[in-house]
């Protein structure tokens, strides 16, 4: 492949940021300097270039961090080093939320209006910053910053929530939660200033995990402490006993421990984990790679345990992680993050790095001749870049766009080799498997649904945050255990499982919070959401911002999804303003049928459930008539 | 030189030589709409599915190209099977049950075909006209005031023009542009949800971009979002008649390729040029030379033998 690219020429800034992510070029083929006696008469870059397309996501964010922009120069040249067509490049840059394609002012700040934020004062905080800073979108300070609307941040215990970033010589992030459009400005200000705290975010176990340091804590009993997480620390508290359990077990142990726990996952497709970890390590290619990837991209609104157990506990991620690198043959681990997850993030790579110093990650690991590596994968705005093969895609340096199954990420999964992907929390489960006996863990909780869960309550409870409780409590104890209802403390419904999941009604707190239990309402418990409503709240509203986030983030791949999101959100605001194009109940049947063709015919997930809480909502209200 | 080969006359077609088959392939019989199919291992629902005679509606699917199963109106059911699944890339298994014309299946076809009709420009997409009538859809029922893509026309050079208020992101032209054909990738899916659209890097015009012109993509796509210059055109001032044209299969004169020619031409001027799908050389593709090249057809000697001019 030739490439074109056209005249324009990266400022020495991004340059500089291109070559400090991929090392300085190697040769004139690559933007370099061009050494004519040995590059005279040889083309270099071709194959072995484009075989590191997957730095694409990478690079492209040290230029968006160092430029606040990704520019024609600076695409360019970031094609030179990667030998990749720049339409391609472009398609991928322009897939992200966080990557802007035209200049725009350094400094950005995210503003949550997502339904968990609703509820606890956005619109308000948006209405002020509308005020002091002007209008949304339009650059303010000077042409210095922007304010900007956002889908869920993942802070809902600490609802509003803002994110600030900040590009240039000095970038940097700061998370606001809750927000006050007071310290949005002044932050913004600081920013522009390029003045950064030491964190991004203040970790506080006392928000956010309200039963920190209680007894009957297992996955959440090791967070309690504020600060960066310690190696020291962790194996003091045991951390690692899980490991060298492991390589006693060998890689056949592991999988029979994990089988017999039927443990499940916590990613919301509830995939039994030993089936999946047996289907890679059956795989009859045993010499070629196979992959670990931990899901840490949770963006379902309202859901936020992963980033507590992150910025909380990496080192038990880890260890999950290397455990199950063993049981299925894996050197190389990925661990893929969302991009507005700053303290994570930092977090995570921190305890990477204290575990490779100290052995526990590298080659030869205990001595015991295992070998395996994690890198960390920072997403930039998608929501889709959660669906596994969407994930992949993203991490080889494609966009982000779901891939059609089968073949499933078991068979041709990251890179085209056999996968592992679990989700955070169903990792962190599995030290706890691997030390208590897979058996005594399947004691815990229900029949089919076994251990504990983690679920994130936000919106009007009392003590907001991630509750850890074994499957099989009800609802209506899940919501005592957080203090009951907020708000004006008329409960007026229940968003279980996340925007791609079920409404239900105050007349059902005593389902089960199982698998089964959810199922049998016609409901899931997707990703441990429970957000509650008093009876203040206009429903209506909640639906319309949840149609918006799946227009706003379906990938556009296949019909039903990328139209039918559209469609839906057009059909509910008619209804909203009560201007029907026939009758109320054309308009509902029409959503019905979309809903339908959404579920039956999407390629993922997202599609297929991008209709299941407006339904399920449709179900148990008559809202419009 | 008489017998030479000459645009107006159409040089027969032969078969096209089949390979031999390289080594038995096992066959694998599945249960489509109550009938019973055997088809070779690694075949789709969709060769099933004409192996039992059924038409199964596509848009995105190609012969010459890797399925993308983007636009899901070849969905049908499998039993067993939560959601449906595309008959264009699942590949059969032994035992599948498949129903292609079920409440569910016609329900989901035709949702998909409103969907697009209702925000993409089909009025120069034959087949799709047909898919509409067949499954009585009605793209109306949204509303006058559901989005579209509607835009201008994109006519930044004089061989083809980008209407992409005709395209329904089939994914063929990207896929031809790349891997699938011409390796050239001036173009990509960009953007994402709705918003999502074919583009150059920057959305710049083509001339400014990695096209070659070889019009490979004209040649996939299925709505005439891009187009001849000329069929433009002739369009534009209402002047494009197929009855009136002319369909002459040839050779191409410029290089040893030797590629198959489908000149179409109305009223003696050649107004678009393919190649058959199936033709084992081209494999529908050419270069710019044969898709374009072509004005000197119609240059005329001058009276005076000197000079030429255009008729
Ligand atoms: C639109 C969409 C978004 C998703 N987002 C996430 C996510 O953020 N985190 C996650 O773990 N799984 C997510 N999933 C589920 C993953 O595809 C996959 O099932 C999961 O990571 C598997 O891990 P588990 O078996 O441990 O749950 C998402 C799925 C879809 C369809
Ligand atoms: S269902 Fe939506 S998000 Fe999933 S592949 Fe289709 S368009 Fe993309
Ligand atoms: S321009 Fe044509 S071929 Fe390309 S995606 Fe659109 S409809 Fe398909
Ligand atoms: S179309 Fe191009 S490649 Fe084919 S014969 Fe003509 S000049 Fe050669
Ligand atoms: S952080 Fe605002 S809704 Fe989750
Ligand atoms: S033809 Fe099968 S999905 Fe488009």
């Amino acid at each position: 492949m030739d490439l074109h690219l056209s005249s324009a020429e990266p400022t020495v800034e991004e340059k500089a940021a291109v070559d400090a992510e991929l090392g300085p070029p190697e040769s004139g083929w690559q933007g370099g300097v061009r050494r004519i006696e040995q590059e005279g008469r040889v083309a270099v870059g071709g194959r072995e270039a484009r075989s590191r397309r997957h730095l694409l996501l990478p690079v492209l964010h040290a230029v968006q961090a160092r430029a606040g922009w990704i520019s024609p120069g600076a695409l360019n040249y970031v094609c030179l080093r990667l030998d990749v067509p720049p339409a391609e490049a472009h398609g991928v840059a322009s897939f992200y939320g966080m990557f802007a394609l035209d200049r725009r002012p350094p400094v950005v700040a995210h503003v949550c209006d997502d339904i968990g934020c609703m509820l606890r004062g956005a619109e308000a905080v948006c209405d002020e910053l509308q005020t002091k800073l002007g209008p949304a979108n339009a650059a303010c300070q000077g042409g210095q910053a922007v304010w900007q609307r956002s889908p869920c941040l993942g802070l809902c215990e600490r609802a509003p929530a803002v994110l600030i970033t900040g590009a240039g010589e000095n970038p940097g992030e700061r998370v606001l939660a809750p927000a006050t459009a007071d310290a949005v400005q002044a932050s913004i200000g600081d920013a522009v200033a390029g003045r950064w705290p030491a964190e991004s975010d203040v970790f506080s176990p006392r928000l956010s995990v309200p039963q920190a340091g209680g007894a009957t804590l297992r996955v959440l009993r090791r967070i309690g402490e504020a600060g960066p997480p310690a190696l020291d620390h962790y194996l003091r508290l045991g951390g690692y006993q899980a490991l060298r359990r492991s390589l006693d077990l060998g890689p056949e142990g592991v999988l029979r421990e994990v089988m017999e726990s039927r443990l499940v996952g916590r990613g919301g497709a509830a995939f039994p984990v030993g089936k999946k970890w047996e289907a890679v390590s059956l795989q009859s290619d045993r010499a070629g790679a196979r992959y670990v990837v931990c899901n840490a991209d949770e963006s379902e609104p309202g859901t936020f345990k992963d980033r507590i157990v992150m910025e909380g506990d990496p080192f038990a991620i880890l260890e999950g992680m290397t455990i199950a690198a063993l049981a299925v043959g894996a050197q190389q681990g990925y661990i893929y993050i969302r991009g507005e997850y700053p303290l994570a993030t930092r977090r995570l790579r921190q305890a990477i790095q204290s575990a490779r110093a100290a052995g526990w990650l590298g080659g030869n690991i205990l001595d015991r001749g295992l070998s395996f590596d994690i890198q960390v994968r920072r997403g930039a705005g998608a929501y889709i870049c959660g669906e596994e093969t969407a994930l992949f895609n993203s991490i080889e340096g494609y966009r982000g766009e779901p891939r059609n199954k089968p073949p499933f990420p078991t068979q041709a999964g990251l890179f085209g080799r056999p996968t592992v992907v679990n989700n955070v929390e169903t990792i962190v489960n599995i030290p706890e498997i691997i030390l208590g006996g897979g058996a005594a863990y399947a004691q815990i909780g229900s029949l089919n649904s076994t251990g504990t869960r983690l679920f994130c309550l936000s919106g009007h409870v009392v003590r907001p945050g991630v509750y850890e409780a074994p499957f099989g409590l009800t609802l209506g104890e899940m919501i005592d255990l957080a203090g009951g209802v907020a708000g004006n403390g008329r409960l007026q419904a229940v968003l279980l499982g996340g925007a791609a999941g079920a409404f239900v009604s105050p007349s059902e707190l005593h389902m089960l919070l199982t698998f089964e239990g959810a199922r049998s309402i016609g409901a899931t418990l997707g990703s441990g959401v429970i957000m509650l409503f008093d009876d203040s709240v206009d429903l209506k509203q909640i639906l319309l911002r949840i149609a918006a986030f799946f227009r706003d983030e379906s990938c556009g791949q296949c019909v039903p999804c990328r139209v039918g999101t559209v469609r839906q959100e057009e059909a509910l605001h008619r209804l909203a303003h009560a201007r029907p194009l026939q009758s109320f109940a054309d308009e509902v049947k029409t959503l019905r049928e979309m809903g339908q063709a959404m579920r039956d015919a999407s390629i993922c997930g997202l599609g297929q459930t991008a209709s299941s809480a407006i339904e399920s909502a449709l179900h148990r209200w008559s809202l419009f008539a | 030189m008489s017998d030479a080969p000459s645009a107006l006359h159409p040089i027969p077609r032969g078969p096209v030589p089949e390979a031999p088959p390289a080594h038995s392939v096992r066959r694998i019989d599945v249960r489509i709409d109550g009938q019973t199919v055997s088809v070779p291992e690694g075949a789709t629902i969709l060769h099933a599915a004409r192996e039992a005679g059924i038409d199964t509606p596509t848009l995105c699917y190609l012969e010459s190209l890797a399925p993308v199963n983007v636009c899901r109106v070849c969905v049908v059911e499998l039993e067993g099977s939560r959601a449906l699944v595309p008959a264009c890339s699942r590949k059969v298994e032994p035992g599948m049950i498949i129903h292609t014309d079920s409440e569910r299946v016609r329900l989901s076809r035709r949702m998909v075909l409103e969907f697009l009709a209702s925000s993409v420009d089909v009025s120069t997409a034959p087949e799709f006209q047909g898919y509409l009538q067949r499954y009585a859809a009605h793209p109306e029922r949204f509303g006058a005031s559901a989005a579209t893509v509607a835009q201008a026309p994109k006519i930044d050079n004089e061989l083809y023009i980008r209407d992409y208020s005709k395209c329904i992101l089939c994914y063929k032209c990207v896929e031809a542009c790349g891997v699938e054909a011409q390796n050239t990738f001036a173009i990509a899916v960009a953007g994402r949800g709705f918003s999502a659209r074919i583009a150059t890097e920057y959305e710049v015009p083509l001339p400014g971009s990695a096209c070659v012109y070889c019009g490979n993509c004209i040649a996939v796509c299925p709505t005439g979002a891009l187009m001849f210059k000329a069929e433009y055109d002739l369009r534009r001032d209402g002047a494009w008649d197929e009855a009136r044209q002319n369909r002459t299969d040839t050779v191409c004169p410029y290089c040893g390729v030797g590629c198959n020619l489908t000149i179409h031409e109305q009223d003696g001027k050649i107004v678009h040029v393919s190649s058959p799908l199936d033709h084992s050389v081209t494999r529908g593709n050419l270069c710019i030379k044969g898709r374009f090249g072509w004005q000197f057809v119609e240059i005329q000697p001058a009276p005076d033998g000197q000079k030429s001019k255009k008729k």
